[in-house]
């Protein structure tokens, strides 16, 4: 029974949440590792393309949620979304138009990129606060729980309750069907081989008769389906902030440079070694431990490696111990 | 040209007014943007209620109109709090503070601006036990009481429900901090055990780390100090999503409707205290409020009326529209001796102060200032029951 408990309780507050948030990770750092093995740069608008994205789902939600459209169980969220990824990969392909394109024009060092998506990032950030402001937004709607955890307790005698939250569900299920879909495209099908191509060696793609800007234009239109997706799968699993898709940016980016930047099986690798990190280091060990520890063994104390307001530090140091010790990433992807 | 001078005239002639008195400019400092901002404009309406009572009844010193001056505190960025009193001050030239609302930013404003300054300032929220202690050169004062108090008054309501294990989290700054420390002192001094005392910071989108720490500390409930627009709110939907907790001992900063509204179905049985009053005083100020089409029942309101009356009456009393007039006056107009004054007496406390009477104010929250100018203090315990908060008892 304790060691039921022990299982319960490590699921309901370690498992479950690491294996959703590394889902929305995985869908933000794919995202950024493609524009990095296509691009070539590091693009950090990407976590207020997030929040923009997401900022038109919600739109597009409330209108729907006033119509009387719903899903039923699952969040009405859901049906925003082409509308929501056709807004953002329109705003993004101007975007290139008038800002990155001038620079592919120019042969611009990477780093000219960088700066120009921050200040990207900048101008995203702006127009998101103007638009639906700092606040919380709430759009979930359904069923909120796929398992509750007072009728888990119920049912099944335990004294730990386990709770599944129907967003937590519907995170990683959309992320494995979003992350399936990439790759078979990337792999099986011509515009996705010449995007490979293109991205493995520049030259010979365009000697093959490889057209780069409709290369460069469909990997926006992929990137601005995985960021939408990325922050309405995020947005309605915990909240929606425009402050909190800038702050995700560092474990996305850590995600990305640990499985190796431009390598997308890198990316979805480091985003879920992120997360649990992120949850096991700053998870409290103390009620799991006594459920399986003897009683003489049982923690005093709460055993916890860093306290819970050390977050982001985790993704920082695995960060910087990944650019020391193996710079290229797990997966060895381009160097960072 | 001669038609022009007469304009000149009239114009030099309208601005001296009619009563040849200068107005008084009194800044109100909230932070209108920031973890409390449901709250702020309540609390703003409320203290500019009382100088328009005031001004509606012929100003004070035979005329002067009060004129209320916004600026935002933020609550938790003391750099903008210090740049927005500094603007007050310097650029708009107010004569006196309501304000401000968050400890944190409150001593900060107190520190760099008000005290080289010599301007006084009232605050109708700030809480911390710091303020207590801290050398303001007798500029500040406050209508709401100290945490140290209602440290003690949540460990009495937990005491009195037989409670002795609970698990703590504070908002991460000055507010949260005194309030946690007042509340675990007084609760391990009656006997309780706290299994966890953790901060957490507001404006993440994210809470179930901090939520699985408090859960394996375990506890019979979770104490939250935090504020409702922001992490506390956080933290008591994730407790209640992974069924860690389900009831809540909450402080002020809890207390809105907005976090009621969303969650308070889930939260049966929760306990909380606030700042508050009843009596006469709170009915009257409930009565002008609605009249005057104000929420006076959110969070603070009568604090902020009674703090702006109070730097209003102590100038009428110290003659002179300055900050120096309303510090040394505050304490007399606030407690007895004299006439006892309701909120909507405002008016009639200046007739009185006119014919060399004494006035004792009692405004909406029965205002008796202890110690070095800060409320006594009496709080509303209530208790969530079908999502609707209800008195328990006063404290």
């Amino acid at each position: 029974m304790d060691f039921l408990n022990a299982i319960v309780a490590l699921s309901n507050f370690v498992l479950i949440p690491a294996l959703a948030y590394g889902s929305q990770l995985a869908l933000g750092a794919l995202g950024v590792t493609l524009i990095y093995g296509i691009l070539r740069f590091s693009n950090f608008a990407h976590g207020d393309t997030m929040a923009i994205g997401t900022m038109v789902a919600i739109y597009a939600t409330w209108a729907l949620q006033g119509w009387g459209v719903s899903l039923g169980p699952l969040p009405t969220a859901l049906l925003a979304l082409p509308v929501a990824i056709a807004v953002t990969a329109l705003l993004l392909l101007l975007i290139d138009r008038g800002v990155y394109r001038f620079y592919r024009g120019v042969k611009a060092v990477p780093v000219t990129f960088v700066i120009a998506s921050i200040g990207v990032m900048f101008i995203l950030n702006g127009l998101t606060r103007l638009f639906i402001g700092p606040d919380d937004q709430r759009f979930d709607d359904g069923a909120r729980f796929l398992i509750h955890p007072r009728a888990f307790r119920e049912a099944t005698g335990l004294a730990e309750g386990l709770s599944i939250r129907t967003t937590q569900a519907l995170t990683v299920v959309t992320a494995i069907l979003v992350v399936a879909a990439l790759f078979w495209f990337l792999r099986r099908t011509r515009t996705g081989k010449s995007m490979r191509a293109y991205s493995d060696n520049e030259e010979l793609a365009l000697l093959s008769g490889i057209n780069p800007e409709r290369v460069v234009a469909i990997t926006w239109i992929v990137v601005a389906g995985l960021s939408v997706i990325a922050g309405v799968l995020y947005g309605l699993d915990k909240s929606f902030k425009p402050f909190v898709y800038f702050q995700l940016l560092l474990p996305i980016f850590a995600s990305a440079i640990l499985g190796g930047l431009g390598n997308p099986v890198g990316a979805i690798a480091g985003a879920f070694i992120i997360a649990f990190s992120e949850v096991t280091v700053t998870y409290a060990w103390k009620k799991v431990l006594t459920y399986v520890l003897p009683d003489a063994l049982a923690p005093e104390g709460l055993v916890q490696f860093l306290g819970t307001d050390y977050k982001f530090a985790v993704s920082f140091i695995i960060l910087v111990l990944v650019l020391l010790i193996r710079p290229t990433g797990l997966f060895r992807g381009a160097s960072a | 040209m001669k038609k022009l001078m007469l304009t000149g005239t009239a114009v030099a002639a309208l601005a001296a007014g009619p009563a040849l008195a200068e107005d008084v400019q009194i800044g109100v400092i909230f932070g209108y943007t920031g973890p409390i901002e449901s709250l702020t404009p309540q609390m703003a309406d409320s203290a500019e209620l009382a100088m328009a009572e005031i001004n509606a009844a012929g100003g004070i010193l035979g005329g002067s109109m009060l004129q209320s001056v916004r600026a935002d505190s933020t609550c938790i960025d003391s750099a903008a709090a210090t740049a927005a009193a500094e603007r007050l001050i310097t650029a708009e030239g107010v004569d006196a503070i309501v304000g401000a609302d968050c400890s944190g930013v409150t001593i900060a404003t107190l520190q760099n601006v008000a005290i080289p300054n010599g301007i006084v300032m009232i605050s109708p929220s700030a809480t911390s036990p710091a303020l207590t202690s801290i050398e303001d050169n007798g500029l500040f004062f406050r209508t709401a009481p100290s945490d140290a108090r209602q440290g003690e008054v949540l460990s009495e309501i937990l005491s009195g429900k037989g409670i002795a294990e609970v698990a703590v989290t504070y908002t991460n700054n000055d507010y949260g901090k005194g309030l946690s420390d007042s509340f675990a002192s007084a609760f391990e001094a009656a006997g309780g055990t706290i299994t966890i005392n953790t901060p957490h910071d507001d404006g993440k989108g994210d809470y179930s780390a901090e939520v699985a720490a408090l859960a394996s500390a375990g506890g019979e409930l979770l104490v939250v100090l935090g504020y409702a627009d922001q992490g506390g709110k956080g933290i008591i939907q994730g407790a209640l999503d992974t069924g860690a907790f389900d009831t809540f001992l909450m402080g002020d900063g809890m207390y809105s409707d907005a976090l009621l509204a969303d969650l308070g179905a889930d939260m049966g049985g929760s306990i909380g205290a606030v700042p508050w009053s009843e009596g006469e005083g709170a009915d009257a100020f409930a009565a002008i409020t609605e009249a005057a089409g104000v929420n006076g029942e959110s969070s603070f309101t009568r604090e902020s009326y009674d703090a702006a009356a109070l730097i209003a009456l102590a100038m009428h009393k110290g003659g002179a529209g300055t900050s120096e007039a309303a510090a040394a006056n505050i304490l007399d107009i606030a407690n007895a001796p004299g006439e006892p004054i309701l909120p909507g007496e405002l008016g009639k406390a200046i007739q009185i102060l006119n014919d060399g009477g004494e006035i004792d104010y009692v405004g909406a929250t029965n205002v008796e200032l202890i110690g070095p100018g800060e409320a006594a203090g009496t709080y509303r315990e209530y208790t969530i029951t079908d999502g609707a908060y209800e008195t328990v008892q006063f404290r």
